[in-house]
């Protein structure tokens, strides 16, 4: 099912477009700065339309079925999501619009920040990051501003437990701090004894996720705050699994001094194959003025805004603008953060109210612990405990010891499902993480439990099977240590 | 309403095969006391609801559909093609995570692989990753891989006062705990030889930007020997380039840039008040292991058949940890998507085209507008599709008079970034403004001088 690259049916001459007339005189065009020859396609509309239905077709989905991508909360997005964000009154607004013509993306963004403030328990949040990542470039970052602000100069470094996402130490490193990684304990939590032994005034905090990665809630997260905050350390939360404890639990309540929200895991808003996604990051008092910037605050109508619609006026005797945080790090990236996404964030937040998120993260942990306790029996569980939206097993079968995870989740695209997360955690070998998601049906859990389980008999009967799979995707197992060895990053040059 | 399929029924036997009597019980792990806090959020709503609300919301704002609009400055109103909403709208590229499954994600894969490969033809780069956050994120991580390439020797970063002042913010944001100096912007001057003065051997980058925040396109004879005084110290060039302005203007390879980057909004992205947009980046190929984010590669399957992978991973934080080259993980990439198809659509000679409209109508403009009495041109400089016109009072000023009396969305206020440019606004002009929107513009200034 090869699909020819768009480069390979262009024909000289085809258009795929039609522009207007030039209806003003032309002028002339300096000589010098023209470029001679743009290598781009040509191709007609109906080309480049069946060239681009045909690779969506090759892409599996939300939409094509399930997708337990640990780590990811790769639920299902609502459609009305798709249209809200799409409505023309917010996709055509300038940025640079003047605050009174554009209360109401402002109004919006307000709310969502007291959305997010209030299910967080933080104190003030700022949605300029575009993504996790970003976030928590922006909580490390006030972190060493908070440290620097007190003339604290002597912390350079930032505690990450063995089981955190890459992205911690990444952005520890980009921040300027060294990483010291603290080991796990026999039930997945933070090592309490190693952790002390690291604490002392070079930490500038701990970056902690929680639930962590192997879908544990750490038992001890309260003495973890308590060791971090005495030797004058902070608490970063990595919100990426948030999903599990909307309604149950409010992070700042668990002494976090900073975290960020992942708007494209927990609040439903799609990944797009990578993005756009949206980062808010949401801080306490001592935090707080450190947050980048701008965020939208509200003011008493003034003068200056006074608008000609009287209803507005009535109604909302408030007006909203952009102002950069007292102490603030600065700016993350152009103008106000993911505008979309925020605004898909807020369509589900509004649709589900403080009982519906509950609802989500409940039946979250119910379909894992379902899905957990049908596979359990099978496949090897290293930390055998109730687990919060996601868990973790080993793909290392006892009677089949060529057999990896690789060859397990290669084997389940051919039942038709996504594979789970592979290889991550580090901590657990041969990894297989499995996220449901709350969106997915008991049938549906159990369809997968029972691939997974003739998977595994498989894996004893006929490796060669998995060895070779999948089978039945649109392509077979690519060679990714050839595409590394001599990298080919684009069409090749006609 | 949470979109959860099962049923009471459902998770009762579900909670019996767990072996537990309640979902509560799954939060024992949880502290007693903090568990099931209040959440006082609006009550919530259904789809009709929903759709109404966000209606109005929306209708407080004053949107471009229904106000001629001449601010640019960053962001910027293109025409985009229909197919673009279409191709993008399929669920099989929106509900899809990052690629890490090649074999069920080929559609995306191959779709950034022509992506990066259309970056490559407009800038004349070896190699493009799948995308950063914004043009602002892109240049930040351009300034990284600049001083990544020089293994961490070279500290100082000389930045153009010709770059947009938020991603001159951004850059210093994302390095503020780098121990870098970032200088070249305390006075406005953006002259190529007064840039090419600061360099030395301490120097990781120099950044342009091409055409400049206000507009200019840079001589490329100048460029040209600022590149050699950069490539003499043995540091980078960086450039941050418009890309519709590539449709029309030389690639920055041949002024000798080795990264170029910027903001890919203008390719078939909307304006959604800043964000999601499209941050691309290309480098020359000495400089593709030390590039950011992901990177899509040709390669074969067990059959020989060609596919594709993400590729040089290596790099990458989920690998690499600590000594990745950055922390991206999610990027953009359905905005990739969304300039893949537009540039499709545009092709070879509609990229071209839109690229005129721009400089044929802002030149028009600037034409009519700087004969208007009191206003005059900031510069005789060669512009692309905006401008410095200097007015006759402060832009606020007449932005509101605009805006309240003529319903028009005036172009940007200079003064805000560069306080040595007073009452100087930074006009710009697509191929969306018609002519009539044009000669409105012209007829509502003196009618404001009338007036006052």
């Amino acid at each position: 099912m090869r699909e020819p690259l768009i480069f390979e049916i262009s024909s000289p001459g085809r258009i795929g477009v039609n522009l207007p007339k030039c209806d003003v005189p032309q002028a002339p065009l300096p000589q010098g700065y023209l470029r001679e020859d743009l290598p781009l396609p040509e191709v007609s509309e109906v080309d480049l339309v069946r060239h681009y239905v045909h690779l969506s077709q090759l892409n599996y989905g939300v939409d094509k079925g399930f997708y337990p991508l640990g780590s990811c909360t790769m639920k299902y997005n609502p459609k009305v999501n798709e249209d809200a964000a799409r409505l023309p009154g917010f996709v055509h607004t300038h940025p640079y619009q003047i605050p009174c013509i554009v209360q109401g993306n402002l109004f919006l963004m307000y709310q969502l920040q007291e959305f997010l403030k209030e299910i967080s328990g933080f104190s003030a949040v700022s949605l300029q990051p575009a993504a996790g990542a970003h976030g928590e470039l922006a909580g490390v970052l006030m972190m060493r501003a908070y440290h620097e602000s007190r003339g604290d100069h002597k912390r350079t470094h930032m505690l990450i437990p063995d089981s955190a996402h890459g992205t911690n130490p990444a952005s520890t490193t980009m921040a300027g701090y060294e990483t010291v990684q603290i080991v796990s304990d026999a039930r997945g939590n933070v090592s309490l004894d190693d952790l002390r032994a690291h604490c002392d005034d070079t930490v500038a905090g701990l970056m902690l996720t929680n639930p962590n990665t192997l879908g544990l809630f750490d038992e001890h997260v309260q003495e973890i705050a308590r060791l971090i905050h005495e030797c004058g350390g902070l608490l970063y939360g990595d919100g990426a699994n948030l999903n599990a404890i909307m309604g149950i639990v409010k992070p700042a309540d668990l002494a976090f001094d900073v975290m960020h929200f992942n708007l494209h895991k927990t609040f439903s808003t799609p990944h797009g194959g990578g993005g756009p996604g949206g980062g808010p990051v949401g801080a306490n008092d001592v935090l707080a003025p450190f947050l980048p910037g701008p965020v939208v605050v509200k003011d008493r109508l003034d003068e200056e805004c006074q608008s000609d619609d009287e209803e507005w006026e009535e109604e909302e005797a408030y007006c909203y603008h952009l102002k950069m945080p007292a102490s603030s790090i600065g700016r993350l990236k152009a103008f106000y953060g993911n505008f979309g996404v925020c605004v898909k964030a807020y369509t589900y937040i509004r649709m589900l109210g403080a009982a519906g998120l509950r609802q989500a993260s409940e039946n979250a942990v119910l379909n894992a612990n379902y899905l957990l306790s049908r596979l359990k029996s099978i496949y090897p569980l290293p930390y055998d405990r109730t687990c919060m939206h996601e868990f973790v097993l080993s793909g290392r079968l006892p009677d089949a010891p060529d057999v990896h995870t690789v060859d397990i989740a290669k084997r389940l695209m051919d039942f038709g499902f996504h594979p789970p997360t592979v290889y991550f955690p580090l901590i657990v070998p041969e990894a297989l993480m499995i996220e449901p998601t709350e969106t997915e049906s008991k049938e549906m859990l159990d369809a997968f439990a029972e691939a997974l389980i003739q998977i595994a008999y498989e894996a004893k009967a006929k490796p060669e099977l998995l060895h070779t799979a999948p089978h039945m995707t649109p392509i077979s197992r690519l060679d990714e240590v050839r595409a590394a060895r001599k990298p080919i990053l684009q069409c090749p040059k006609s | 309403m949470s979109y959860v399929p099962n049923t009471d029924a459902d998770r009762g036997v579900m909670l019996k095969a767990i072996g537990v009597e309640s979902i509560e019980d799954l939060f024992r792990d949880i502290p007693d006391s903090l568990r099931y806090p209040q959440l006082s959020l609006p009550t919530s709503v259904s789809e009709p609801e929903i759709l109404r609300e966000l209606r109005e919301i929306s209708e407080y704002n004053v949107d471009l559909d229904h106000a001629p609009c001449f601010l640019g400055a960053g962001a910027y109103r293109h025409f985009v093609p229909s197919v673009v909403g279409h191709m993008v709208g399929r669920s099989e590229f929106y509900t899809a995570y990052t690629p890490y499954q090649p074999e069920v994600s080929q559609g995306t894969l191959q779709t950034i692989f022509e992506y990066q490969s259309m970056i490559c033809a407009l800038t004349g780069m070896d190699a493009a990753n799948a995308s950063h956050y914004d043009g602002a994120t892109s240049l930040a991580e351009a300034v990284i891989t600049a001083v990544s390439a020089a293994r961490g020797k070279r500290r100082k970063v000389i930045v153009s006062a010709g770059v947009h002042p938020e991603y001159r913010a951004v850059v210093r944001t994302y390095t503020q705990g780098m121990k870098l100096t970032v200088i070249g912007d305390e006075t406005d001057a953006t002259d190529a030889s007064v840039l090419a003065g600061m360099v030395d051997t301490d120097t990781a980058c120099i950044i342009v930007q091409n055409p400049t925040f206000l507009g200019y396109l840079e001589e490329p004879a100048a460029l040209r020997a600022l590149a050699d005084a950069v490539h003499a110290a043995g540091a980078l060039f960086v450039v941050s380039a418009d890309p519709i302005s590539l449709g029309l203007f030389a690639p920055p390879v041949d002024y000798g840039a080795d990264i170029v980057c910027g903001e890919g909004q203008a390719l078939g992205g909307g304006l959604n008040f800043g964000g999601p947009y499209l941050g691309y980046f290309a480098c020359k190929k000495q400089y593709v292991r030390k590039m950011a984010g992901r990177i899509v590669g040709q390669t074969v399957d067990r059959r020989g058949e060609r596919g594709f992978v993400l590729t040089l991973s290596t790099r990458e934080q989920h690998i690499r940890r600590e000594k990745a080259t950055s922390n991206i993980c999610s990027n953009e990439a359905l905005m990739a998507l969304a300039a893949a198809v537009y540039l499709t659509a545009m092709g070879k000679t509609g990229l071209r085209e839109v690229a005129e409209l721009c400089y044929h109508k802002a030149h028009y403009a600037a034409n009519r507008l700087s004969a208007l009495p009191g206003y005059e041109l900031l510069s005789e400089r060669p512009f692309f599709k905006e401008f410095p016109l200097r007015c006759p009072r402060p832009v606020d000023e007449i932005n509101d008079y605009l805006l309240n009396e003529w319903g028009i969305i005036g172009g940007y206020d200079l003064q805000r970034d560069y306080p040595a440019l007073p009452n100087t606004m930074l006009v710009c002009v697509t191929e969306m403004n018609t002519k009539d929107e044009i000669d409105v513009l012209v007829e509502a200034l003196p009618a404001m001088e009338e007036e006052a």
